[in-house]
């Protein structure tokens, strides 16, 4: 904790998560990472959308905003685009980011917006109380899917580089340190960055599949991480049931408000009004 | 020197979000709202304002709300069915004390309905749209000018009393051209939200003064505060405690309530003798006022009463003004939605309810015939 203590809502603690859940972990990587680059606390803002994941805005010193089901992007277009100098960091879960809040993700990353997008996801909607999501995988057991999962999961990552998304990375609560890392480098991507955060929920999800504790959830994610830069020398039967970590991808783009201030300066009337 | 010059209510809409400081625009497209958005797209960008068109209703009304946390004056417009997409949002400006203003330039319903035709349908839905209890402030001007200066109006009660306000505007209005003077920009008055003045360490976002009202800091400012739309303390943090919810809704409408006679806005005409009172509102008024005048030619006391404040509802203005008459007709471009309101503060038997909702206009001998019969004329 030390280091990052600075950043928390002391009063608002202790927090709601479960035992065993890993979005704290999630949450402490995400401090260190602004604790890294040294953003100025005034100038940062955290947005959440609604769940768990969500919380963790409360629980921070910065002017934060925890607004409504999936529309956690939808707030911070407006905050960076009215005010472009603040730091804007984005915090939601896999449903509220990839179900009700879809349609916002596919265009804050197609406007190429410049917020750091962390999606802590942990497969399943956990707040209220384990119903599937878009990233819950096939077959799994949700309790609106008690008979097994028929949908596909969405790849958060495919996802976002496909709508334009100019920096996008995985990692786990298992990998902090590189959690840590990922989002340092999200948040110095002039752009829209999204890092896809896997964290376990064992109540929700690990106790209906069969997971185990929480500890079994991590070793599981330590088992089934493979670091990108291995990704080449392996064949494709080896990744199977594995996930990529890593920076996954990052392209150069026109970034959103800088266009604008570009747009401003194009027309802006001398001597203003 | 102000010069005169043609306008329609949508253009005077947007002109007088200039004039009360507006910088920031998210929206939608939607008929017959678009030209609020149109005109603002140009003007904006040449003072330094924002424009952003985004991906659907419910995006515009989360970017006006993150815009206006940051200190930005910040207006969105749709119509009907946009408006019913944004009314959880809406709520949220309520619950999160964002003040903003939502344009709504009615059009026929239910559902897509008939999006060129002119209406008040949605009446109720500025009301009791979003879920729970608030109060709500909506205003619905009459004519190009009143648009304008409502306009100015809606982000001055936005800016004082921390909240979102509706302007509701029908289609005869926002699309109607006519000639206005506007007044020179130093001549309009411009109320700003109150900032905090104390140390940022004191700073509660929520802990109101004594008009119900807490100072607003601008975030970047380093006042760090949290906003949610869950029940929360004068910090801002999420409480379940019940006391603490019923002092927060109850502050949600009492702080509108005790501004009652500051926010409501009216205008008599003939009324000080009438027999046969008409209330109207929005475009209606306008073959009201030519009924009312009609009336009074055939030897009717007849008058006109036009509520421009349409929520908080001035019932007290409606009970004095309808006191001596005999008969009070209400015509509305809708089945009925805000004679129903009048008949709390109007004893019902007095009470004349003209509805359309086929997406044209009254006339004014549709207002006349009933006036005269009432009035015992022929």
């Amino acid at each position: 904790m030390a280091g990052i203590e600075k950043y928390l809502r002391k009063s608002a603690l202790p927090h709601i998560w479960c035992p065993g859940c890993g979005n704290g972990i999630l949450l402490a990587a995400i401090l260190r990472a602004i604790d890294k680059l040294g953003l100025d606390q005034k100038k940062t803002v955290i947005v959440s959308g609604i769940g768990c994941s969500s919380r963790a805005s409360g629980y921070m010193n910065f002017n934060t905003v925890h607004t409504a089901h999936g529309r956690a992007l939808t707030f911070a277009t407006g905050i960076k685009l009215a005010k472009p100098e603040l730091n804007v960091i984005v915090l939601t879960g896999d449903g509220d980011s990839t179900a009700i809040g879809g349609n916002h993700f596919i265009h804050a990353a197609r406007r190429n917006v410049d917020l750091t997008t962390v999606i802590f996801n942990n497969n399943i909607y956990g707040m209220t109380g384990g119903q599937y999501s878009p990233l819950t995988p096939m077959n799994a057991k949700a309790t609106t899917a008690p008979f097994g999962h028929i949908e596909r999961s969405f790849d958060i990552a495919a996802l976002a580089i496909a709508a334009g998304a100019t920096y996008v990375a995985r990692g786990t609560a298992f990998h902090a340190q590189l959690l840590t890392d990922l989002v340092v480098k999200g948040i110095e991507n002039k752009g829209f960055s999204v890092i896809d955060a896997i964290t376990q929920c064992p109540i929700s999800y690990g106790r209906k599949n069969k997971m185990g504790t929480a500890a079994d959830m991590l070793a599981w994610q330590r088992d089934s991480a493979v670091m990108v830069q291995a990704v080449s020398k392996m064949k494709p039967e080896d990744l199977e049931g594995k996930f990529v970590i890593g920076e996954l991808y990052r392209s150069v783009a026109p970034e959103y408000t800088a266009e604008y201030d570009k747009l401003i300066a194009r027309v802006a009337k001398k001597g203003g009004k | 020197m102000a010069k005169a010059q043609l306008m329609q209510g949508n253009q005077a809409c947007a002109v007088g979000a200039l004039a009360a400081g507006v910088t920031f625009f998210a929206g939608y497209p939607i008929t017959p709202s678009t030209e609020v958005a149109e005109i603002l797209a140009e003007m904006l960008p040449k003072f330094g304002g924002k424009f952003i068109q985004m991906e659907d209703e419910i995006a515009s009304m989360g970017a006006v709300c993150g815009a206006a946390l940051t200190g930005a004056k910040a207006i969105t417009a749709t119509s009907g069915p946009g408006f019913s997409l944004k009314q959880e949002l809406i709520g949220y400006a309520s619950m999160a004390e964002i003040p903003c203003v939502i344009v709504n330039v009615q059009r026929l319903g239910p559902s897509t309905g008939k999006p060129t035709s002119p209406a008040q349908g949605d009446v109720m839905q500025a009301r009791w749209g979003s879920h729970g209890d608030r109060g709500v402030i909506a205003l619905s001007p009459t004519s190009v000018r009143e648009t304008f200066d409502i306009t100015v109006k809606a982000f001055n009660f936005a800016e004082k009393f921390r909240t979102p306000v509706i302007l509701l505007l029908d289609e005869v209005v926002g699309h109607m051209r006519e000639t206005v003077v506007l007044p020179e920009s130093g001549d309009v008055e411009v109320i700003d939200r109150k900032r905090p003045a104390g140390p940022p360490e004191d700073y509660q976002a929520f802990k109101p003064e004594a008009d119900g009202v807490a100072p607003m800091a601008d975030f970047g400012e380093g006042y760090y505060y949290h906003v949610t739309g869950l029940v929360h303390d004068y910090k801002g943090m999420p409480s379940q405690n019940n006391a603490l919810t019923t002092e927060l809704i109850d502050r949600l409408h009492t702080k509108i309530e005790r501004a009652r006679d500051e926010i409501t806005i009216y205008h008599q005409d003939y009324t000080d003798d009438a027999e046969v009172l008409v209330i109207a509102y929005g475009g209606t008024t306008r073959a009201a006022i030519a009924a009312v005048k009609e009336a009074r030619a055939k030897g009717v006391k007849a008058g006109l009463l036009t509520l421009v404040t349409i929520w908080p509802f001035p019932g007290e203005v409606v009970a004095k003004a309808a006191a001596k008459a005999k008969t009070v007709i209400v015509p509305e471009l809708n089945y009925g939605q805000l004679v129903g309101e009048i008949e709390r503060y109007v004893p019902r038997e007095k009470v004349v309810s003209l509805t359309r909702y086929d997406g044209e206009l009254f006339r004014p001998e549709e207002i006349l015939n009933p006036i005269i019969t009432a009035g015992g004329g022929k």
